[in-house]
């Protein structure tokens, strides 16, 4: 088990204090959120991080040309566009000059081409930067097996016709079974677990039951609906067009018929049979992208634009890869030990929602002394988070999570629920398969 | 040689340079022709290796003959000289003993590709700009310097045919796959391809079995037949000899245009004694005078913001973006600009085909639901439903959002422009920028300059309309304008002949024998007869409106969009019935007034000249190209023109 509240135990640490330099979210903007339906979506990840960069972009006072660069968080870039934040900034007219990189920290590479963003205007070496993640999960590859890889590879450098009569001698159908690119991004390569085992982990530790975990994916359900309802979703929402001229303006995944009774039918997919975890109460696999503007001061001044917040505090943890979805506690206390806050002094909280059970874990790990004292290094439990602060317009469970996206989502919703709701403080967390966390504190300005 | 130059290389080959000294372009005058003859000279002294013929001009290769010189044919002995000299120079080119090789970069046009085709090998440089033709067909004269006698060896009769048929171009790309040329290779190598290929000397390509079996004289025959009949359902042999003549040249005289005698119907004489082509020439110089009026003043936009996304303000979005504008496409809801959006997308695919080209146009077009692109663009152009306070406040709000250099134009049809621009606060920022439908297809786009409206302001919405590729015609505002009016009173007459119970196809096919390229009734089908009803209350006109148009359109019946108007309409065509006997003079009572109304509409000075008018009319409304514009026709018919040479017109 790591320990990130070494760093923090004696004090304000060094880096924190470079952390002068105020970091600013002019705007944001994210694609609709499409359910993957088991085949390629109507948008490549590219099409979708340029349209809502486009329209984002559109309104603001600067040229595409005058950002300093573009960083997207990408998880499973397509294989033609390995540097999609390049790709992405070219179609949304930045131009030749503008420098763009993508990033990589599996669920939170919108998080992390944030976090980048700040580093470098912290650096002095960028003043406005577009951040982002995106990804098309219905995209996702099919690979050759191993040993079909290895049959090809034989069958190209055969010379002969012996050769090749005693390569497709060899042939065994079972060869062209495809290895689903999605399942091998979804396992840990550590220690071998599906995601939804680690979430099976999670239940079986803080003795979550399936009701509760059913419970709560209907209330992000619930909650989804009432935000699309009241419009609440409107402003960050982008509305796309595809080539036949069919609209997507909403988050698809989100269902009506979402309830416990109905949650309460599916089949564990995980831990099969026996388990806990189901397609219902997890995430959902989802094509979408997500973009928010950092400014330092001098950008502001300079383009006099309107800041909607700041980002004030940011945190990345380790924990064991097979207990990845406690992640948010790990990240997300140093920053509240720093900045001197408890849980409930925040107006809100957007916990990605990978899983019902890891949500709840979370939740249960803060108000445990001894998970507290043990693996946070803190003198006893944080306590409950009021859950009326927690994901008010839902999560991934009903909009899905499309893994490089989510992390530039939260940090962005937290900024519509606080401009809204009147609130000044806000955290963004995400657990990351891999056994990592990740949190932003964002204020209101 | 003033216009060509000779460089020879170390490595014995020679580089034969075509750069008009007297003129922007290469083309093939009287003079470059017989300097050509001049280089063969030298070259004959010393032959070289090999010979790679090319431009000096960045703009292109040639763009054909020199067109200035058709005008000046006085006679038939003229005009044959003219087919002459290039037909032996292109002759002689082919039979030097040295190989010899055409570096094409850029347009090769006309006599420009038979040049190139006189060369044993050819080297297209594969970009945008390269284009491959022979468009002779569209001045209503024959590709009469080899064009007709080598393409079909080079490519086939059928694709041969159909390029000299239709004047159309083709890409570097689509250059190679056809045969017409040897290699379509990008500038990097441009150099050493055309050095490597006349030093390697490849044996020319062969036709394949079936394409050489085209060339078959007998063959000929069967295919100029058939081709023939294709040929009969979009021009008649009286309005557009060329397009036969090709057909029987290729078919009897292997492309010698001066192998006809005079009576033959494929003979320059023939050519020469309707008027056609003199008209066609008309018809481009009426182009190129359009183009040139876009010319004026250095407004270069980079944006435009289209605002309302219905049929025509979707559509100039999508030709807007298609011709490399960033486009904002603004509508109330994104519902109402997902239609737009998806037609958008189609035309990209059609017109662009190549996935990198179509994914860029849609990037391009940006659907702007909060208006955004107000603030950004350098033209604003509204296309919204024709109401005049909803068009005043919109101005009204937009003037305040748009930048102080963006030209803000309307693209109604029926609100007099001073309405509209009483809501700006700086009124002389409004103009028109008015299209027509279908927006992909129609050329002309008249720029409305009100009576309030800064002639800069003018000048810049046509410069932009010349930026997007179509040609841009000055109009005063006035009900209808220019193009709208004198359509009105041809299709009026038109309704009034069916209400006197004439039957419809007859009513067209008078329109059709007289040369328009649709009849009156297919096309108020087409548009719409409630758009019909529309035009023809704003134009007022007096009298009864047309009683069966009024009843179509009452019952819903408006035509092709409906299914149903004057003609039932399934899969977008038209079911129409045999033509009864057109009645006579009923042609002269179409016509009749669509002349008098462009007299009218010249005396008031909706245009700036009777060229104008004519252009409006052709390129506008489609009048009979041929005929070379309703007020041309008139002075024709009535004697008044001897000279229907294009001298008239610059």
């Amino acid at each position: 088990m790591t320990h990130p509240g070494n760093r923090v135990r004696h004090g304000i640490p060094e880096f924190v204090m470079a952390m002068q330099e105020p970091i600013y979210v002019v705007d944001g903007a994210r694609t609709p959120f499409l359910k993957a339906r088991n085949r390629p979506g109507p948008f490549s990840a590219s099409d979708l991080a340029t349209a809502a960069g486009r329209a984002l972009l559109l309104r603001q006072p600067f040229a595409p040309a005058e950002l300093d660069e573009v960083i997207l968080g990408c998880a499973a870039p397509s294989a033609d566009e390995v540097n999609i934040a390049r790709v992405a900034a070219l179609r949304m007219g930045c131009g030749h000059k503008v420098p763009a990189w993508t990033v990589m920290r599996n669920c939170a590479s919108g998080m992390q081409a944030i976090d980048a963003g700040i580093a470098n205007i912290r650096a002095g070496k960028s003043g406005l930067v577009l951040a982002g993640g995106v990804d098309a999960l219905s995209r996702a590859p099919l690979l050759f097996s191993d040993a079909m890889t290895l049959w090809l590879a034989n069958w190209y450098a055969a010379r002969t016709l012996g050769q090749r009569a005693a390569l497709v001698a060899k042939f065994r159908p079972s060869y062209l079974a495809p290895v689903i690119g999605l399942m091998k991004g979804l396992t840990d390569p550590m220690v071998g677990l599906l995601m939804g085992q680690t979430a099976e982990n999670l239940a079986y530790r803080f003795g979550i039951t399936r009701g509760e975990m059913d419970a709560y994916a209907a209330r992000s359900h619930a909650r989804v609906l009432a935000a699309q309802k009241s419009g609440r979703l409107d402003r960050e929402v982008v509305p796309l067009y595809d080539r036949a001229g069919k609209l997507y303006a909403a988050d698809d995944g989100v269902r009506e018929d979402s309830t416990p009774e109905n949650l309460a039918k599916l089949r564990p997919f995980f831990d099969r049979k026996y388990g806990n975890v189901t397609a219902g109460n997890s995430s959902q696999v989802t094509d979408g992208g997500a973009w928010v503007v950092l400014a330092s001061q001098r950008a502001v001044d300079e383009h006099k634009l309107a800041p909607r917040g700041r980002i004030v505090d940011a945190q990345w943890a380790g924990l064991d890869p097979a207990q990845m979805g406690l992640g948010p506690v790990h990240a997300a206390t140093p920053i509240l030990q720093r900045q001197g806050l408890g849980l409930n002094d925040l107006d809100c909280w957007e916990l990605n929602e990978a899983f019902a059970a890891q949500v709840i874990a979370c939740l249960r790990a803060w108000d445990d002394d001894e998970y507290c004292r043990t693996e946070l290094g803190l003198p006893g439990k944080m306590g409950g988070l009021d859950e009326g602060k927690l994901n008010v317009d839902g999560g991934a469970i009903a909009l899905g999570h499309p893994v490089g996206a989510s992390g530039t989502r939260i940090v962005l919703h937290v900024l519509e629920v606080l401009e809204r709701s009147g609130g000044r403080r806000g955290m963004a967390a995400i657990c990351i398969g891999g056994g990592l966390g990740g949190a932003m504190l964002v204020e209101r300005t | 040689m003033g216009h060509w130059t000779i460089t020879r290389e170390g490595d014995g080959l020679a580089t034969l340079t075509l750069d008009r000294a007297d003129a922007g372009t290469n083309t093939l005058s009287a003079e470059v022709l017989r300097e050509l003859g001049e280089a063969l000279d030298l070259l004959e002294r010393d032959p070289p290796r090999g010979l790679i013929v090319r431009s000096g001009k960045a703009n292109g290769f040639v763009a054909g003959a020199d067109i200035d010189e058709f005008g000046r044919l006085d006679s038939e002995a003229d005009a044959i000289a003219l087919v002459k000299r290039g037909w032996d120079a292109f002759e002689r080119l082919a039979a030097v003993r040295y190989p010899t090789l055409a570096l094409i970069r850029g347009f090769c046009l006309g006599g420009g590709l038979e040049l190139a085709l006189a060369c044993r090998y050819r080297v297209a440089v594969d970009e945008p700009g390269t284009r491959l033709g022979l468009p002779e067909v569209m001045l209503g004269i024959v590709p009469g310097w080899g064009g007709i006698k080598r393409l079909p060896r080079l490519a086939g009769a059928p694709a041969a045919l159909d390029m000299m048929l239709t004047g159309k171009t083709i890409d570097a790309k689509r250059a190679k796959r056809m045969g017409v040329v040897d290699e379509a290779v990008p500038p990097r190598i441009m150099e050493n391809t055309a050095r490597g290929v006349l030093k390697a000397l490849p044996a020319p390509r062969k036709l394949p079995f079936t394409l050489a079996l085209t060339l078959n004289p007998l063959v000929r025959r069967v295919i100029a037949a058939q081709a023939r009949k294709q040929v009969a359902r979009r021009a008649r042999r009286q309005h557009y000899p060329a397009p036969y003549a090709i057909l029987d040249l290729f078919a009897k005289h292997d492309g010698d245009a001066l192998a006809p005698p005079p009576s033959d119907p494929a003979s320059i004489a023939t050519l020469l004694r309707t008027p056609t082509a003199g008209n066609l020439v008309r018809v481009f110089r009426l182009q190129e005078r359009l183009k040139s009026l876009g010319k004026e003043g250095a407004f270069q936009p980079n944006h435009v913001h289209v605002i309302g996304a219905g049929t025509m303000g979707g559509d100039i979005a999508a030709w807007c973006a298609l011709r490399g504008l960033t486009v904002t496409l603004q509508d109330q809801d994104a519902a109402r600009l997902a239609p737009a959006m998806g037609r958008a997308a189609k035309l990209f695919k059609d017109r662009l085909r190549d996935e990198r080209r179509v994914r860029d146009a849609l990037d391009r077009l940006a659907p702007d639901v909060a208006g955004d692109g107000v603030a950004r663009a350098d033209v604003i152009v509204e296309a919204i439903f024709e109401n005049v306070e909803a068009k005043r406040a919109l101005f009204a709000a937009v003037e305040r959002r748009a930048k102080p250099s963006a030209i803000l134009a309307t693209n109604t049809s029926s609100i007099p422009l001073e309405e509209i621009a009483g809501a700006l606060a700086d009124p002389t920022r409004l103009c028109g920028i008015h299209f027509f439908n279908p927006v992909a297809r129609m050329m002309l786009v008249e720029v409305v300059v009100g009576a309030r409206t800064r002639p800069e302001i003018a000048a810049a919405a046509a410069a932009f309309v010349r930026s997007i590729d179509k040609l841009p015609l000055p109009v005063k505002s006035a009900p209808g304008f220019l193009v709208n009016r004198i359509l009105a009173p041809y299709m009026a007459a038109a309704f009034r002949a069916v209400d006197e119970g004439i039957a419809p196809e007859t009513v067209d096919e008078a329109a059709l024998a007289f040369g328009m390229p649709m009849g009156p009734i297919e096309l108020a089908d087409t548009v719409g007869l409630d758009i019909a009803v529309a035009v023809g209350r704003m134009l007022g006109g007096g009298g009864d409106p047309p009683r069966r148009l009024l009843e179509l359109a009452n019952a819903g019946h408006v035509g092709k969009k409906s299914g149903r108007g004057f003609y039932t309409w399934t899969s977008g065509k038209p079911a129409k019935q045999a033509p009864g006997a057109v009645p006579p003079g009923l042609a002269d009572r179409l016509v009749a007034p669509f002349v008098a109304e462009a007299q009218a509409a010249l005396a008031e000075g909706i245009v700036g000249d009777a060229d104008l008018v004519d252009a409006g009319a052709i390129f506008g409304t489609g009048f009979a190209p041929f005929r070379g514009g309703p007020l041309h026709y008139a002075a024709a018919r009535d004697g008044k023109a001897a000279d229907p040479a294009p001298r008239a017109v610059v």
